[in-house]
């Protein structure tokens, strides 16, 4: 949404007043998101503590293994498993804090090294579905929302179904009918776009029907506003009013919306890559689990904790964008 | 795209014959316009009056071709400048439509995009009927906010609806209505919802327009606003215009019988202990009220004195809702506060009714404190203070029935057991005229009278001594208007009840008080007996707001022809 030029007359004017985010909210915005990486922290700490089993055991190779004594001792003292409990949490913090995820028990290569290898195909998965759940979302709003019974109908039942759609179940449906069946996709793996389609058609679904719903909604309340009668009354077509007028104001929920779904996208995102063997972040956090990689199950927890952090405050930044009425100007009488 | 010819010598602007509107698949329509005819001459003002529901607004929708897509509409002709508007195209009703026919709706606050520049609104009719380049309308659009008298037009231009105040944000309407000056111009009830001095600018500014040589028609429910502008007055009720005809024959000779119930309903005309409206049936005031305490002498009930309150702005900023101000509620009478929006008016009451602390000064009740108290020690006395908002749909739980609405305010030492608390819940709807029919009702189902009335029931139902009424009847039509104000009437002299009584509107502060306080800007600007306020006013401003207010000019009280 490019900046629309103020309006002025000879440009002799005033400089406009300046609309912007008071730095003091950022601020605040900024701490509390600090803060709620600091809860997840603890959290992961805490489930790390209460988690069953033998760490040393974790790291020598699993329950399966039979370590001699002293190699278990060695191990301890290695990885400072028997120095006392605060001293182990500051020193995760500490390390969370310089960036330092630990070293996976499993593959012995440090967690951050492991993670990014990874988690480039899981982020584009995840970019990928959300704006294809848009692109599914908002034509089907604007075609259907408001425009008589059977239409709306259509439109509403559309996104009822796929709302409602577990995603594990409508990739292995997407799969076997347009991969084996029909053969028009590849059916496993590679990160090839045309292999991107299926996976990301899974998470898209779902998500640009509960999408719909918010924007319908607020769609057709939009359309009976007065506003929308004023400009129909200046000659506007039903077109120009949904698109000038109405499509904005029901923008705003689904952009609520979208920040809590990409957190939701990156959980659906671990069982899509599972089930068409794709590589990414999924594979990894199956492993980690089965395996007791702790350190490697608390680096993608922090990770997903702190895409959900950023993508909030990105979403409040675009909210501002869509509605104006939040650029509060400080200095306007 | 072309502008109307200049309609022949003598031809009406808009002519309309038999104009018939329904709602509904044909075969199943329900008519709600039934064959109405008028005319409008270009540089007059044609004033469609009448309440909700008489198909006003429906009329003046159909006129610009926006009645919905279920309707049906026929008429025996529908001309704009010789040209008819009967089957037009989409197309053809959209170059009509902001270009020869301007159309201005009430409540500016919703009627312009809040997601919107201003300046893009206005410039929107430009920019659809193809009116100059980017550039051009850009400076016509601060061209006609100067012209609607908006001061800072170029900040204007470029702020949000919300930013403006409510007239200017009307003013910005009309721009966008006027910006392709069009022949005819439509406002549907452009000054409600506005305080009484900015109702006044907007009125001249709709006058401009008149003078311009335009068409207009002005659709309203207040007779006194109509009696400003209007050249010819059709007055209309349930779909049909039972009266028209020049504006001093209907405002002083008007034949028909509901054309002079909406004459009497107008509280301005009427002080304190004149009836507005015909006794309703079914309305029984029972003699005395065993439950009512008596009157402990005259000593006020409420005293407030140096009541200060402020509030913090977004910015930072402070701002003084209610700066030093003091009263005095005595029993069974009537205090009456008047003001503007922000003058502090709704403040006050709330201090009174202890929802909010004043930051300076202090409130006493039958002389005991009261905003001082701990509000655990204050909810027992709660009761001698009741409340009655200007909207109680929102106040009501809407999956509540009428009788558990009231039921839920009587309290629970006064009235036990099931059968003695309906009785009560029955006395208390009889005193508001509701019969029992309407106990199983939910606040959707009853009109807006009937819903104030339940209101008022239930503000009733503790006993108090003292009412606050927070613009109690602003959002009724006059006739209902009227029966809620005599009603509160009949209650006060029954039941001895005083009243704190708010509202923006003078004619019924007017009616009801008989003490007035006038307040502007936190302060209260000037104070005294009605009659004093109403006949002599001593403060400047009093003074301006009386000026503002639409009066009905009826001199003469006997009703004989105008000599033409």
């Amino acid at each position: 949404m490019s900046a629309t030029p103020s309006i002025t007359a000879g440009g002799a004017l005033e400089a406009p007043p300046r609309r912007r985010i008071p730095g003091q909210v950022v601020l605040r915005r900024l701490v509390g998101a600090l803060l709620v990486l600091w809860a997840a922290a603890t959290l992961c700490f805490a489930m790390q503590e209460l988690s069953p089993g033998n760490k040393a055991l974790a790291i020598l190779g699993g329950s399966g293994a039979r370590p001699p004594q002293e190699q278990i001792e060695a191990t301890e003292e290695k990885y400072g498993l028997n120095d006392p409990i605060l001293q182990r949490y500051t020193r995760f913090i500490g390390n969370l804090a310089t960036g330092d995820l630990g070293t996976s028990y499993q593959y012995k290569q440090p967690v951050t090294s492991l993670i990014s290898e990874q988690v480039g195909p899981t982020l584009v998965l995840v970019l990928v579905s959300t704006l294809l759940a848009w692109v599914i979302a908002v034509p089907i709003t604007l075609l259907t929302a408001g425009r008589g019974r059977l239409r709306s109908s259509f439109g509403s039942g559309f996104e009822a179904f796929f709302a409602g759609m577990p995603p594990y179940w409508l990739g292995l449906v997407l799969l076997v009918v347009f991969a084996f069946e029909l053969g028009w996709f590849p059916a496993i793996g590679g990160t090839s776009p045309d292999a991107l389609l299926l996976p990301a058609l899974t998470l898209a679904l779902p998500l640009a029907g509960f999408l719909g719903q918010v924007t319908r909604d607020e769609f057709e309340r939009g359309l009976k506003q007065p506003f929308a009668v004023s400009a129909r009354t200046r000659g506007a077509s039903e077109a120009e009013v949904r698109r000038r007028h109405v499509l904005r104001h029901a923008l705003l929920p689904g952009v609520t919306l979208t920040g809590w779904a990409i957190g939701a996208t990156i959980s659906g995102a671990v069982l899509v890559e599972v089930i068409y063997a794709r590589p990414g972040l999924g594979q990894v956090l199956v492993n980690a689990v089965s395996n007791q990689d702790l350190p490697v199950v608390v680096g993608i927890t922090m990770l997903v904790a702190l895409i959900y952090v950023v993508v909030n405050l990105l979403v409040d930044l675009l909210y501002v964008v869509v509605d104006p009425r939040l650029r509060t100007a400080t200095g306007v009488a | 795209m072309s502008t109307p010819q200049p309609a022949a010598a003598g031809a009406p602007l808009l002519e309309v014959e038999d104009l018939k509107v329904g709602f509904g698949p044909r075969g199943h329509v329900n008519e709600v316009v039934h064959g109405i005819s008028f005319a409008v001459e270009s540089g007059k003002c044609l004033a469609i009056v009448g309440e909700s529901g008489s198909g006003k607004t429906v009329t003046a929708r159909t006129l610009v071709g926006l009645t919905g897509e279920r309707s049906q509409v026929e008429a025996g002709k529908l001309d704009l400048g010789g040209r008819s508007l009967l089957g037009l195209s989409g197309r053809r009703w959209r170059e009509v439509r902001g270009a020869e026919i301007g159309f201005v709706l009430q409540d500016a606050l919703v009627s312009l995009d809040p997601l919107r520049k201003v300046g893009q609104e206005i410039a929107e009719p430009l920019r659809i009927h193809g009116w100059g380049e980017r550039s051009g309308r850009r400076q016509r659009v601060i061209d006609l906010l100067t012209e609607v008298g908006v001061p800072e037009p170029e900040l204007r231009a470029r702020q949000l609806p919300h930013e403006l105040s409510g007239g200017l944000r009307q003013r910005a309407l009309i721009a966008a209505a006027i910006a392709l000056d069009p022949s005819l111009l439509i406002a549907d009830e452009p000054t409600t919802a506005l305080d009484v001095t900015v109702q006044a600018q907007i009125l001249e500014l709709l006058q401009r327009t008149k003078e311009r040589g335009r068409g207009l028609i002005l659709i309203s429910h207040d007779l006194a606003v109509v009696s400003r502008l209007a050249d010819h007055v059709a007055v209309m009720r349930l779909g049909e215009i039972v009266e028209q005809g020049p504006v001093e024959q209907i405002l002083r000779s008007p034949r028909h019988r509901y054309t002079r119930a909406l004459l009497d309903a107008v509280p301005a005309a009427h002080s304190k202990g004149t009836r507005l409206a015909p006794r309703v049936a079914g309305a029984y005031i029972p003699a005395g009220d065993p439950q009512v305490p008596t009157v402990a002498g005259r000593a006020p009930i409420i005293t407030a004195e140096n009541l200060v309150k402020s509030f913090r702005g977004p910015d930072g900023t402070s701002r003084t809702a209610v700066d030093h101000v003091s009263l005095e509620i005595r029993p069974g009478e009537t205090l009456g506060i008047v003001g503007e929006s922000g003058s502090g008016k709704t403040t006050t009451a709330r201090i009174i009714l202890a929802l909010i602390d004043p930051d300076g000064g202090n409130v006493t009740l039958r002389g005991k404190a009261w905003t001082t108290l701990k509000e655990k020690d204050r909810r027992q006395r709660r009761r001698r203070v009741s409340v009655v908002y200007q909207d109680p749909l929102s106040s009501f739980d809407p999956r509540w029935t009428v009788r558990r609405i009231v039921d839920d305010a009587i309290a629970e030492e006064d009235y036990r057991g099931k059968e003695a608390r309906l009785g009560r819940v029955r006395e208390l709807l009889g005193h508001v005229g509701i019969g029992p029919d309407l106990l199983d009702r939910r606040p959707l189902q009853l009109s807006g009278g009937q819903r104030q009335r339940v209101a008022i029931a239930r503000a009733l139902a503790p006993q108090p001594e003292l009412i606050v009424c927070d613009e109690p009847v602003s959002a009724l039509d006059v006739s209902i208007q009227a029966q809620v104000l005599d009603l509160l009437a009949d209650l006060q002299s029954e039941l001895k009840v005083a009243y704190l009584f708010i509202s923006h509107d003078l004619g019924v502060i007017y009616h009801v008080s008989d003490c007035v306080l006038v307040m502007k800007d936190g302060r209260v600007v000037e104070s005294g007996s009605a009659e004093q306020i109403f006949n002599s006013p001593q403060a400047e401003y009093t003074q301006k707001l009386l000026a503002a207010l639409p009066r009905l000019d009826r001199t003469e009280p006997e009703r004989k022809a105008v000599p033409a």
